[in-house]
């Protein structure tokens, strides 16, 4: 593929983009990491005439961080009023319904509770709720029993606090969203390209200069770099000459419940906190009807260890079935970890706020890091905050054709009968069940193997279309998958990845 | 809407011997709907052999298994959509299925459900470890090889001696991968004998007993797994973890009768099955709704399925004639070695076959139905293991009506 890039204003610079390990792209901005972070600031960037690449490091997006969350969008209740979480969590709370909208992505603003029982915890509780008084976080009160019971006949306690503008979103849903928007709108996204090498190239004048990133995939040149690099981006803070940072990294497991459970939960609902003000393990429904359990808390210092252990098994069905009576073994389905990029201050040994960097010692860098919960809330006020910081320094001009929108795949179980009708008439491929626990059809699955990002991937199907991620676990579904994907993309069999390189599926044919 | 008499929900070998039986009794207005793009169900990937011995007395491969049904039923002009998936089914009988054709509905006189089973996986297991690829049910691994001509892995371990697993395990050895071993959490194994012996001890395959995996390692593709002992409690002995390397890690750890449209159409399922609750005529809770084969209790053999798919059809004949059924209040519950006993209700009025399984392998054995302090029936079996099913006659003659019937299994 043979490209020719443009600069920002306009001058041809002449390079050409050969191939993957013989790139020489001029970019005005790289956009360091492809999860919610990376992904919500170059769509926010691809409203300005800008040439913008994300590099990614895994073979989609939404790998890290961004992937393994709880999927709350929070409503701003739980850090101080002057933190940036809080400021970015309300802003991004406040209009999710267009974002929801403009990306055809699920959303409900289901509220949650915040249980307690006895006099201490109420004292606890009283403590929360004015610190959500003092933020505004709007609707917020405490209720008694009898009112938890009629929000939720499921939920127990003897008073609680209702947030009614908390809600559930699907970050995989919301961030390929993100992509594919930015994509549209003239985005492009490098997957497999772990940012090895950064160096500053000096021009003539200061603004001349640009950025040299290696990656495993080539090197890039831009203008700008943003790092959004999520668990790694103090590697990368450091790498562009911010920090020192000093990562002390959370890992939080989490329990997944059968759909079965999930008729039970309408809302997420939390236990006080402890006197610490940390939470210990809740419960959350997910806009497609299961149940999270978790995530339990342990901090791992700078390791990433995404391994489940029986020990936090044990604590999660025991702590969560306080909280929900249909935390049982019955309803498993899956477990996951969480790795958050939690970085404290090496003096307090207090986790850090948010951070956005931009210094005139780096010129043309922003790096995020310690966008830890709540951050996928915050992804777009954190992007927009982005954006200010290159305007300070250069006019953007306004990409006219810039579309907010984007439409994501028509699911067909989400549909009503005389829509699922047409459908099956316009495209026959919706009359074949594919994924029968999530019934999924062949259009979806061969819709998401043609996606605009072009992962391939089984996972990459599986978070387009939720086929895999019900109770069988692909029992019926996966040969289906990986078929699909040797013959859609004409992939060998010894080339079809679960969801990384190494991750292979097959040896080859059996004879 | 269309409207059928019968409607069988699944074309595998208990839809197919149900169907073939309605039409010798008769029965005209059947419809089979099989999901997959052709009939035999699991059937269709078990090309080993072994089946058939006690339904037609000679030893035949899952196809050939199959093709028997399948060209009984093309004899008697059983109607039979494939590539069509069953998506919902109300109390009131209402079959929806999607198909290239369209979105049809269905109103059955009656429905017969025959969907079999699935796999119980890692996740409902929630073995810890991470999650890398080549960790795979021993069904899925099956489908892989055997319809898809795609091979898995190379360095095998097998956890849970499950038949599938057992046949899993010669299959890969056959086609040159290396399994290193199987691990069972409990003192005995889950298949049959006849598996342990032709799967594992004629390929010099070990068997771990009382072994479980604790830990699954790896960030792409599985690297290995940490595996230990067990006491009787099925606790992890300590000082026992062992580390085993391998590429591959098939799970054959139980089936589960697969009845999430049962339940959409108020079908009262038993805990101890997982399948419906039915009386002697394979009726379920919700009237004109019958349950037979894997989707109803998991069978050892498919010749235990088809029979009592055959033997539904009597109960389904006798509702489409008007019988009345709902005189079957007589409660069938077994003892605690039991882990199972199907029907759960009669009537007393007819003959009916029972079936279970033992919790516990036991020697000689005797096996007594007994309403108080009357003997419906009394047999004596030289031994019982949880692998095989239990099944006899029991005549209606000695029963009472009314006080339930418990079934009682004394080692001897």
């Amino acid at each position: 593929m043979s490209v020719k890039t443009v600069n920002g204003a306009g001058q041809d610079f002449g390079t050409e983009h050969e191939d993957r390990n013989n790139s020489a792209s001029l970019y005005d901005v790289a956009v360091i990491g492809g999860g919610v972070i990376g992904s919500a600031t170059a769509r926010e960037l691809s409203r300005y005439q800008l040439k913008i690449c994300v590099l990614e490091k895994e073979l989609d997006v939404c790998n890290g961080v961004s992937g393994r969350n709880t999927g709350l969008l929070h409503s701003g209740i739980l850090y101080e009023k002057n933190m940036l979480r809080t400021e970015c969590s309300m802003e991004g709370n406040a209009e999710f319904e267009q974002v929801a909208e403009e990306l055809d992505v699920p959303f409900k603003r289901c509220g949650k509770l915040i249980v307690g029982f006895g006099d201490e915890e109420r004292k606890r509780l009283e403590k929360l709720y004015q610190r959500g008084l003092e933020n505004n976080v709007p609707g917020i009160r405490i209720i008694d029993h009898d009112e938890i019971k009629r929000l939720e006949p499921n939920a127990d306690g003897d008073f609680a606090i209702y947030v009614p503008s908390a809600g559930i979103l699907c970050p995989f849903t919301y961030t390929i969203a993100l992509a594919e928007n930015a994509v549209k709108n003239g985005v492009e996204y490098h997957f497999d390209s772990e940012v090895i090498g950064i160096t500053r190239e000096k021009g003539e004048k200061e603004e001349e200069g640009r950025w040299r990133v290696e990656t495993k995939s080539g090197t890039y040149y831009a203008r700008w770099v943003i790092n959004c690099a999520g668990l790694y981006s103090y590697k990368i803070a450091e790498m562009l000459g911010f920090g020192p940072y000093y990562p002390n990294r959370v890992k939080g497991e989490y329990e997944i419940l059968d759909k079965k459970a999930g008729a039970f939960l309408s809302l997420p609902i939390y236990p006080t906190p402890n006197e610490y003000g940390a939470f210990d393990i809740h419960v959350t429904p997910t806009v497609d009807g299961n149940v999270l359990v978790g995530p339990s808390i342990e901090k791992i210092g700078n390791n990433v260890d995404y391994s489940v252990t029986q020990k936090m098994i044990d604590h999660l069905t025991e702590n969560g079935s306080k909280v929900f009576g249909y935390v049982k073994r019955e309803f498993f389905i899956r477990n996951y970890v969480g790795v958050f990029p939690t970085i404290e201050d090496p003096e307090t040994g207090e986790e850090i706020d948010f951070q956005i960097d931009a210094d005139d010692q780096v010129p043309n860098a922003v790096s995020l890091t310690c966008i830890t919960s709540p951050g996928l809330t915050s992804a777009l006020p954190l992007a927009r905050r982005v954006v200010r910081k290159i305007r300070q320094k250069e006019e953007l001009a306004e990409n006219g054709s810039f579309d907010p929108t984007r439409k994501g795949i028509v699911r067909f179980a989400e549909q009503d009968i005389e829509t699922q009708r047409q459908l099956i008439k316009e495209d026959p491929d919706y009359g074949e069940i594919y994924c029968r626990c999530e019934c999924v059809t062949k259009a979806e699955i061969k819709q998401a193997i043609h996606n605009p990002l072009g992962v391939s991937t089984v996972s990459g199907i599986k978070y387009r279309t939720r086929a895999t991620m019900g109770r069988c676990q692909g029992g019926y579904c996966e040969t289906r998958l990986t078929a699909s994907i040797q013959e859609e993309l004409g992939k060998k069999r010894e080339e079809v990845l679960l969801n990384k390189n190494g991750a292979w599926m097959f040896t080859g044919e059996v004879k | 809407m269309e409207k059928r008499d019968v409607v069988i929900i699944g074309g595998g070998p208990a839809g197919l011997a149900a169907a073939v039986e309605l039409k010798k009794k008769g029965i005209e207005d059947i419809l089979i709907i099989e999901r997959e793009k052709q009939p035999g169900g699991i059937l269709r990937q078990c090309i080993h052999d072994g089946f058939g011995l006690t339904r037609f007395g000679e030893t035949l491969s899952g196809p050939e298994y199959a093709q028997r049904f399948i060209d009984q039923a093309a004899q008697y002009h059983v109607e039979m959509i494939c590539n069509a998936t069953v998506i919902d089914l109300s109390s009131d009988r209402v079959v929806t299925y999607d198909s290239r054709e369209g979105l049809v509905q269905i109103q059955a006189k009656a429905v017969i459900l025959t969907m079999g089973c699935r796999e119980r996986t890692r996740g409902a297991l929630a073995i810890p470890g991470t999650r890398p690829s080549g960790i795979y049910n021993a069904g899925v691994a099956q489908s892989y090889m055997n319809l898809f001509n795609t091979m898995v892995g190379r360095e095998i371990l097998i956890m849970g001696s499950g038949d599938i697993g057992l046949i899993m395990a010669r299959r890969f050895t056959l086609e040159g991968a290396h399994v290193k071993g199987v691990f069972e959490v409990l003192p005995y194994p889950s298949g049959l004998p006849r598996n342990i012996e032709q799967c594992l001890n004629d390929y010099n395959i070990p068997l771990y007993l009382s072994h479980s995996v604790v830990d699954i390692k790896g960030e792409e593709r599985i690297e290995g797994v940490t595996v230990v002992q067990v006491d009787e409690n099925m606790k992890p002995v300590p000082g026992t973890e062992k580390e085993f390397s391998c590429d591959t890690l098939v799970l054959s750890v139980g089936l589960i009768p697969e009845n999430e449209l049962s339940i959409a159409a108020g079908v009262e399922l038993d805990g101890r099955t997982k399948g419906a609750f039915v009386d002697e005529n394979y009726q379920t809770s919700t009237e004109g709704i019958f349950a037979a084969g894997n989707v109803l209790h998991v069978h050892d053999l498919v010749d235990f399925v088809s029979l009592e798919a055959e033997a539904l059809a009597d109960g389904v004949v006798r509702y489409l004639n008007g019988e009345a059924q709902k005189d079957c209040e007589i409660e069938v519950v077994p003892d605690r070695n039991i882990g199972h006993v199907i029907p759960q209700r009669v009537s007393g009025k007819r003959d009916f076959q029972v079936s279970m399984r033992v919790r516990r392998p036991m020697g000689r054995c005797r096996i007594t139905l007994r309403q108080g302090e009357n003997t419906v029936v009394s047999k004596v079996v030289p031994k019982a293991i949880p692998a095989e099913m239990i099944q006899f006659k029991v005549p209606s003659d000695k029963i009472n009506s009314g006080e339930k019937i418990e079934v009682l299994v004394n080692e001897q």
